[in-house]
């Protein structure tokens, strides 16, 4: 009990301002409120357990979760940006977007309950990167493109921090949960726009060029050391689609550092 | 043959599933019905069970008399993978096989994806395991309607949620860290297929990533233990599968 007060009481109360301060209406920003404390104390207990307190949480840890914030605040406010953008999510999208965002939000709720002192501060992000995409809270094809890339990023991310995350049971299945979340965001999104719902070796699609980094690597045919091409009479392509592979910390941030103020 | 497979550390892992198969008496039925149909259609209807054997494209194994144990550790893990992967590679080779009614091309490209993702999975887990792998299970699909789309689409998603949730809990099982990529590899891909089933059901939705999936205060996926999915997954597997000596999650 002492281990779920103690986390409660690292939330900054900023996250709960924001959290409530959604495009909801006030009634279901109320049961938001709620749900919020739900979400605490449930995580509360399965880090709890681990650690006690933030101020236990092994570095190596903290840095991969403090890793995975900041890919969330990224994505949290990015669809929390484009719903408030009037005219850029198309009506029937809207329900789409609001689940996603929903998401996102309890990400970011989460990942600090549980680094609590130790969370990062949220960046300054720029989602324009630098003029790259220009009109993405003003041309839904660009927010989707966006939208897609962060996705897939995040799927990939995630994966690559698995096994620095092994140690600990309960917290690697809480990054497995969000993990295969993200990989439902990408496919809905990737579908949105008129692409498969999984990568096709390395390619980007119709994305444009500076998304490369998201796929690349993507065409991995060797899996668990069995090189896989020819295997059952199956093509290339489809033993690509059948497995996502990792990205690097470094790699991530190289992509998330695009949208990110300096 | 490869390295991920066959080092050293592993070769207890192999010895002792040599005895998999010969642990009747603890035979934990997670299914009790479905154990019986399993030893009733073995024993009594030979011929439906190598047609069977023969529609999956896999090697005709002699009719058991005990059950498939999975076995322990990382390999138990893995051919509890395998198995789930057999049943779903099989679903989709019967829904493209035998199209329901009104499969449009789009549907068709979908469920023929997903049909190719499976069988490289299932593949991929026969061919790393090797001698370790469990036999080709036998898969009881006569609740499914496969002429008619709710019943096709509506065992897909609880098939893909399951193994969603099945990769989920299993991760803190693994021992070796690059089996826990590989399932990380695989999960994710089983995840994009949930979304897209569930998105056919129900388009332009919150489905993909419903409230009943997704826990919508925490945004967390479903993670299940074996012992659960292996319950849920027994009406659809003929063959009796024991999963006693799979690792048990930590506290």
């Amino acid at each position: 009990m002492d281990n779920k007060k103690s986390l409660l009481e690292t939330i900054e109360p900023d996250i709960i301002k924001e959290m409530t301060a959604r495009r909801e209406p006030l009634e279901k920003a109320r049961a938001m409120t709620g749900a919020l404390g739900t979400a605490i104390v449930s995580f509360g207990a399965l880090a709890g357990t681990a650690f006690g307190q933030d101020n236990k949480l092994p570095g190596k840890i903290a840095d991969v979760l403090n890793f995975a914030l900041t890919l969330e605040y990224l994505e949290d406010e990015f669809y929390r940006t484009a719903l408030g953008s009037s005219g850029l999510i198309p009506r029937d999208t809207q329900d789409v977007f609001g689940q996603i965002s929903k998401h996102e939000a309890a990400h970011v709720a989460l990942l600090k309950s549980v680094l609590g002192s130790k969370a990062v501060a949220k960046p300054n992000f720029d989602f324009t990167a630098g003029g790259a995409f220009g009109d993405v809270f003003r041309n839904y094809q660009t927010f989707l493109a966006v939208s897609q890339a962060f996705e897939d990023t995040g799927v990939r991310a995630y994966k690559g921090q698995a096994g620095n995350l092994k140690n600990n049971a309960k917290i690697l299945t809480v990054a497995l949960q969000i993990h295969s979340v993200e990989a439902r965001h990408a496919a809905e999104v990737r579908r949105l726009r008129g692409e498969k719902g999984w990568i096709t070796a390395d390619s980007r699609g119709t994305l444009p060029a500076p998304t490369q980094p998201v796929y690349s690597g993507e065409g991995n045919t060797t899996q668990g050391g069995v090189n896989l091409s020819g295997l059952a009479g199956l093509s290339n392509a489809a033993i690509t689609e059948a497995f996502d592979e990792p990205l690097t910390k470094e790699q991530v941030l190289a992509i998330a550092g695009l949208f990110i103020r300096k | 043959m490869n390295k991920v497979f066959k080092s050293d550390d592993e070769k207890a892992d192999f010895n002792e599933n040599e005895s998999r198969s010969s642990t009747r008496r603890n035979f934990l039925k997670w299914s009790s019905a479905a154990a019986l149909t399993a030893f009733a259609f073995g024993a009594l209807n030979p011929e439906s069970l190598s047609a069977r054997t023969a529609f999956l494209g896999l090697p005709i194994e002699p009719i058991r008399q005990g059950a498939v144990d999975l076995g322990k550790g990382d390999i138990g893990i893995l051919n509890y993978a395998y198995a789930l992967e057999q049943l779903e590679a099989a679903f989709y080779t019967q829904v493209v096989s035998t199209p329901y009614s009104g499969m449009n091309s789009a549907e068709r490209q979908i469920l023929t994806d997903i049909r190719d993702h499976e069988i490289a999975h299932r593949e991929l887990f026969k061919t790393a395991l090797g001698k370790k792998a469990i036999p080709g299970l036998q898969v009881n699909f006569t609740s499914i309607n496969f002429g008619n789309r709710a019943s096709v689409l509506g065992t897909a998603k609880t098939f893909e949620d399951l193994g969603v949730s099945a990769y989920n809990g299993a991760g803190q099982l693994l021992k070796k860290v690059d089996y826990l990529l590989l399932a990380g590899k695989i999960v994710s891909v089983e995840a994009r297929h949930a979304a897209v089933i569930r998105d056919l059901l129900e388009p332009m939705s919150p489905a993909f990533s419903g409230d009943d999936v997704t826990d919508s205060q925490t945004g967390l996926d479903m993670a299940k233990m074996p012992s659960e999915v292996l319950a849920a997954a027994a009406p659809f597997i003929r063959t009796p599968v024991t999963a006693n000596n799979l690792p048990k999650p930590k506290n």
